[in-house]
C-alpha cells in the first residue's frame, strides 16, 4: 500500500475558553480548541459545543403550532418552562426578555429582575439573558439583570455599537460574559471585540454572535463569516478568537418552512418533521463552521443535535 | 498545489524564442502557473518536461461523470478548502438507494426521481438512484436495474459485491454509464475489468486512506481514470476526518492517488431519518461529492437540497430574484406596497416578515443586479428613477387602488427624489430592519 502522509495544520492561535455559571451554579465551558471544528487529528478540542434552549418571559404569541405544542402550558410560566427545558436536555438556558420590547409590553427593570430571579432559582444550569434588542430598553433592563445575577456568571446580550458600554460596564462589575452581535460582517465583529476589550472586558468574557441566518435564509453567509473569523483567530488574531454563539431557533422558527402547513406543495413534506429538521440542519451545519453554543427551541432538535455533537467528540 | 511559475520554468527550454507568444520562457511559465495558457503553445518542450508538467497541472480532484442524460452527475474539480476562498464548484450529487429486494423498487425510484421543489426561482431535485443487489440474484438485479432505468432519467449507481450480478446489470444498462460500486481488496481485479469493459466510472472502497490509495493505484495502472472513492467511514467523527484529510491531500499536496471525488453513505451511520439528514448536511458542507440516502422523505430532502444550494452558491455571485411585483399573503388593492431590491436574501428577509406581519402586502422588487438595499444604493443601483421606472414597467397601478409606497428606512434619503419622480404619490419611510415591518404596519397602516 502506498504511504499516505496526512497533512495536519499547526495553528498559532486558539479559541478563547469561556465559562458560564459559577458559585454553586453548574458551569459549562466552551471554546479552547486549537484547531478547526471537530478535527481531533489536528489539535485539541477540550470542550464540545454546548446546547442551550430558549425560553421567553411571556408566552409567545406567534410561534409555530408545532413548536408551541412541544412545550404545552409551560410557556405561561418562565420557571416551569426553564425546568422543562432542563428535562429536555438543555445544558444552558437562554431567557429572552421579549416583554421589555416597547411593542410587547414595555416592561421595565422590576419585571426583568423578577423574572431573572425566578429562572435562576428554578434551575441550576447556566443562564444567558437577552434584552429586547432596542438600545435604550436594553440599557434600562440589562443592568438590573446583571446586578441580580451578580456572581452567577451569566451571559448578557446583545451588545452592539449603541449599547456596548452599558453592557460591558455591568459585565465587568458583576462578573458576567458579554455577547457582542455583528451583522454577518467580519470587520464589524472584530471591531466590536476590540471596543469591548479596550473597555476592560477580559478575553474570556466574550461570546461572539455573528447573526445567524437560517437554512435557506442566509445560512451560508453566517457559515462563511464564521469560517473566516475562526481561521483568522487560529492564525493568531486574538480579536477574532472568541467562541461563537448562534441563536438558531430564533431565525429558523420565523420562517415559512417552520410555520406553515396549509397551502403548500406536497414537495414541502410534513410540517412538523420539516420544521424540526430545518432547525437541526441549520444547527449542525453551523457546527462545521465553529459554533460553540447553539440556541435551539424545539425539544426534538435539542435531543438530536446534542447526540450529533456527542458523536463529533469521537 | 499547482507548480509556481519558477518551478515550471525549470522544465522549459529557456531559449526565449517567443514562439509561444510570450517574450520570455519565464513569462510563459508564469502564465502557465495561472492556467491562462497551454503547455502545447511551446513547440520545444521535452517529453520528460511534458510528463512532469502535465502531472502537476492535473486538477487536484478528477472530474467524474456518472450517467449520460441531461441529469448526469458531474463531480470533482474542486480547488479550495473553504467556499469563501473562491467557491465550491460541482454540487454534491444526491442519490437515493433502493434494494432489488424491495417491494416496489420502480415506484420508489419514480417517486424519488420525479421529486422537485422550487427555491429562489431554481428547481431542485435529486440526481440519482442507487440500485443495490440485496437479493443475491443476478437476473433479478439486472431486471430491477433495467426497469428503473426505463422509468427514470437520473444517473444510476449499481451496488453489488458480486461481479456476475454487476455484469448482468451492465449488459442491460451499461450504456447509461452508471457508477459501479465498488472495488475492494477482495475483488479489485474483476471490478476493474468490468469498469474497463463497459467504460463506466468505478467506486473504490478501502479501509483507511492507504488501502484506498493502493486500490486506486491498481486501477490507474490498469488504465482506469474515472474513479470515485469511499474511505469506509460511516460515523460523524470518522467521516469528517476522512473527508477533510482527502480534500487537504488533494488541494495542498496534489496527492493524485486520492485525487478523486468521494462518495458517502450518511444513512449507514445514522440512528434515524433526522440523524441521516444531519450527517448528510455535514457531508454536503464538508467535501462529499456524492451522498447516498436511505430515507426519502420530502420533509428531509427539501432541507438537504436547500443546504446544498446554500453551500454551493458562489459567494461572488449571490442569487437574485426576478424583478417584479410579488403578492404576499393574498393582498387586495387596498393592501400596502413596499419596495426592495432583488438580492435574494433581501427579498426573503422582507417577504418573510411581511408574510408573518398579518398584513397582506405587495412587494415591488427592483433589479439591482443582486445587491442588497444599502449596497445597491451606495453603488447607485437603487435610486428614485429606478423605482419609478419599476412602478411603471410592472404596472403596479393595476394592482393597487392607492398611491402610497413604503421605502426601506435605510434609504429614507431617497424620499425627496422619489417625490419628484412620482408627484402624485405619497412616499412613506419604513423601518431600517425588515424585522420591524410588522410593528411599523401596526402603527402606520390601518
Amino acid at each position: 500500500m502506498p504511504p499516505v502522509e496526512i497533512p495536519t495544520e499547526k495553528w498559532s492561535g486558539q479559541v478563547h475558553q469561556v465559562t458560564l455559571g459559577s458559585n454553586g451554579r453548574k458551569s459549562v465551558t466552551v471554546g479552547g480548541e486549537t484547531t478547526l471544528p471537530y478535527l481531533h487529528f489536528d489539535g485539541s478540542i477540550p470542550n464540545k459545543t454546548a446546547v442551550a434552549v430558549e425560553i421567553q418571559d411571556m408566552a409567545p404569541a406567534d410561534w409555530s403550532p408545532s413548536l408551541l405544542s412541544a412545550w404545552g402550558d409551560a410557556v405561561n410560566d418562565p420557571a416551569a418552562w426553564a425546568k422543562k427545558a432542563v428535562e429536555y436536555g438543555a445544558e444552558v438556558l437562554l431567557l429572552s426578555l421579549k416583554s421589555a420590547h416597547p411593542d410587547e409590553g414595555n416592561t421595565g427593570v422590576a419585571e426583568a429582575k423578577a423574572v431573572t430571579d425566578k429562572v435562576l432559582s428554578a434551575v441550576d444550569i447556566p443562564l444567558i439573558v437577552l434584552g429586547p434588542g432596542v438600545a435604550d430598553k436594553d440599557n434600562e433592563v440589562l443592568p438590573a439583570v446583571s446586578e441580580t445575577a451578580r456572581g452567577q456568571r451569566i451571559a448578557i446580550g446583545n451588545c452592539e455599537e449603541k449599547n456596548y458600554r452599558t453592557v460591558v460596564a455591568v459585565c465587568i462589575a458583576d462578573g458576567h460574559v458579554a455577547i457582542p452581535c455583528s451583522p454577518v460582517d467580519l470587520n464589524l465583529a472584530k471591531q466590536l471585540n476590540i471596543l469591548l476589550t479596550d473597555a476592560g472586558l477580559p478575553l474570556d468574557a466574550i461570546l461572539m454572535d455573528p447573526t445567524t441566518g437560517a437554512l435557506g435564509y442566509g445560512l451560508e453567509y453566517t457559515y462563511s463569516v464564521m469560517e473566516r473569523l475562526r481561521l483568522a483567530g487560529l492564525g493568531g488574531d486574538k480579536m477574532t478568537s472568541m467562541p461563537f454563539i448562534n441563536n438558531v431557533g430564533e431565525d429558523v422558527w420565523k420562517q415559512k418552512e417552520a410555520k406553515v402547513a396549509q397551502g403548500l406543495p406536497e414537495s414541502w413534506g410534513d410540517l412538523k418533521q420539516r420544521a424540526i429538521v430545518w432547525e437541526e440542519i441549520t444547527a449542525t451545519t453551523l457546527l462545521q463552521a465553529g459554533s460553540n453554543l447553539l440556541v435551539l427551541r424545539h425539544p426534538s432538535s435539542v435531543e438530536k443535535v446534542a447526540a450529533a455533537i456527542a458523536k463529533l467528540m469521537g | 498545489m499547482a507548480l509556481t511559475g519558477v518551478q515550471i520554468y525549470k522544465f522549459l527550454p529557456k531559449t526565449n524564442c517567443k514562439e509561444c507568444g510570450f517574450p520570455t520562457c519565464l513569462s510563459f511559465a508564469m502564465k502557465l502557473a495561472q492556467r491562462s495558457t497551454e503547455l502545447s503553445a511551446c513547440p520545444y518542450v521535452s517529453d520528460e518536461a511534458k510528463q512532469n508538467l502535465e502531472a502537476a497541472s492535473k486538477p487536484p480532484i478528477r472530474l467524474i461523470t456518472v450517467g449520460t442524460g441531461k441529469k448526469k452527475i458531474e463531480v470533482g474539480n474542486e480547488v479550495v478548502l473553504f467556499r469563501h476562498e473562491k467557491t465550491f464548484v460541482h454540487q454534491t450529487g444526491i442519490v437515493y438507494r433502493i434494494k432489488d429486494s424491495d417491494a416496489d423498487p420502480v415506484a420508489k425510484a419514480k417517486e424519488a426521481a420525479s421529486y422537485t421543489i422550487e427555491r429562489v426561482g431554481i428547481d431542485m431535485s435529486i440526481d440519482g438512484i442507487a440500485v443495490q443487489n440485496d437479493s443475491g440474484d443476478a437476473a433479478k438485479f439486472a431486471k430491477c436495474a433495467a426497469d428503473i432505468k426505463a422509468a427514470v432519467d437520473v444517473a444510476l449507481i449499481l451496488i453489488s459485491s458480486d461481479t456476475a450480478a454487476l455484469k448482468a446489470a451492465l449488459e442491460v444498462i451499461g450504456d447509461d454509464k452508471p457508477l459501479i460500486y465498488a472495488a475492494t481488496v477482495d475483488n479489485a481485479e474483476a471490478m476493474i475489468e468490468l469498469a474497463k469493459e463497459y467504460s463506466c466510472p468505478l467506486a473504490i472502497y478501502g479501509n483507511g486512506l492507504e488501502e484506498v490509495a493502493g486500490l486506486t493505484e491498481q486501477a490507474t495502472k490498469a488504465g482506469l481514470e474515472d474513479l470515485v472513492i469511499d474511505p469506509a467511514t460511516r460515523g460523524y467523527c470518522d467521516s469528517l476526518t476522512a473527508l477533510t484529510q482527502l480534500r487537504r491531500l488533494a488541494i495542498k499536496k496534489s496527492f493524485s492517488l486520492l485525487g478523486y471525488p468521494v462518495i458517502t453513505f450518511p444513512g449507514e451511520g445514522a440512528e434515524s431519518a433526522d440523524d441521516e439528514a444531519m450527517l448528510a448536511g455535514m457531508h454536503i458542507a464538508k467535501y462529499s461529492s456524492i451522498i447516498v440516502l436511505d430515507n426519502f422523505l420530502p420533509a428531509i430532502v427539501y432541507p438537504l437540497l436547500t443546504t446544498r444550494l446554500n453551500i454551493y452558491t458562489d459567494p461572488q455571485k449571490p442569487i437574485q430574484m426576478a424583478a417584479g411585483v410579488y403578492p404576499l399573503g393574498e393582498p387586495t388593492p387596498d393592501s400596502c406596497l413596499c419596495v426592495t431590491t432583488n438580492f435574494s436574501l433581501t427579498y426573503f428577509s422582507i417577504a418573510g416578515e411581511l408574510e408573518s406581519s398579518g398584513f397582506p402586502s405587495w412587494l415591488l422588487v427592483c433589479d439591482t443586479e443582486g445587491l442588497s438595499v444599502l449596497t445597491a444604493w451606495a453603488a447607485g443601483k437603487f435610486e428614485a428613477e429606478r423605482i419609478a421606472k419599476a412602478i411603471k414597467d410592472f404596472k403596479v397601478a393595476d394592482s393597487i387602488s392607492h398611491k402610497k409606497i413604503i421605502l426601506p428606512g435605510g434609504v429614507s434619503i431617497l424620499k425627496g427624489e422619489l417625490e419628484d419622480e412620482l408627484p402624485d404619490w405619497e412616499i412613506l419611510i419604513g423601518p431600517r430592519e425588515a424585522m420591524a415591518i410588522g410593528s411599523y404596519l401596526k402603527q402606520n397602516w390601518s
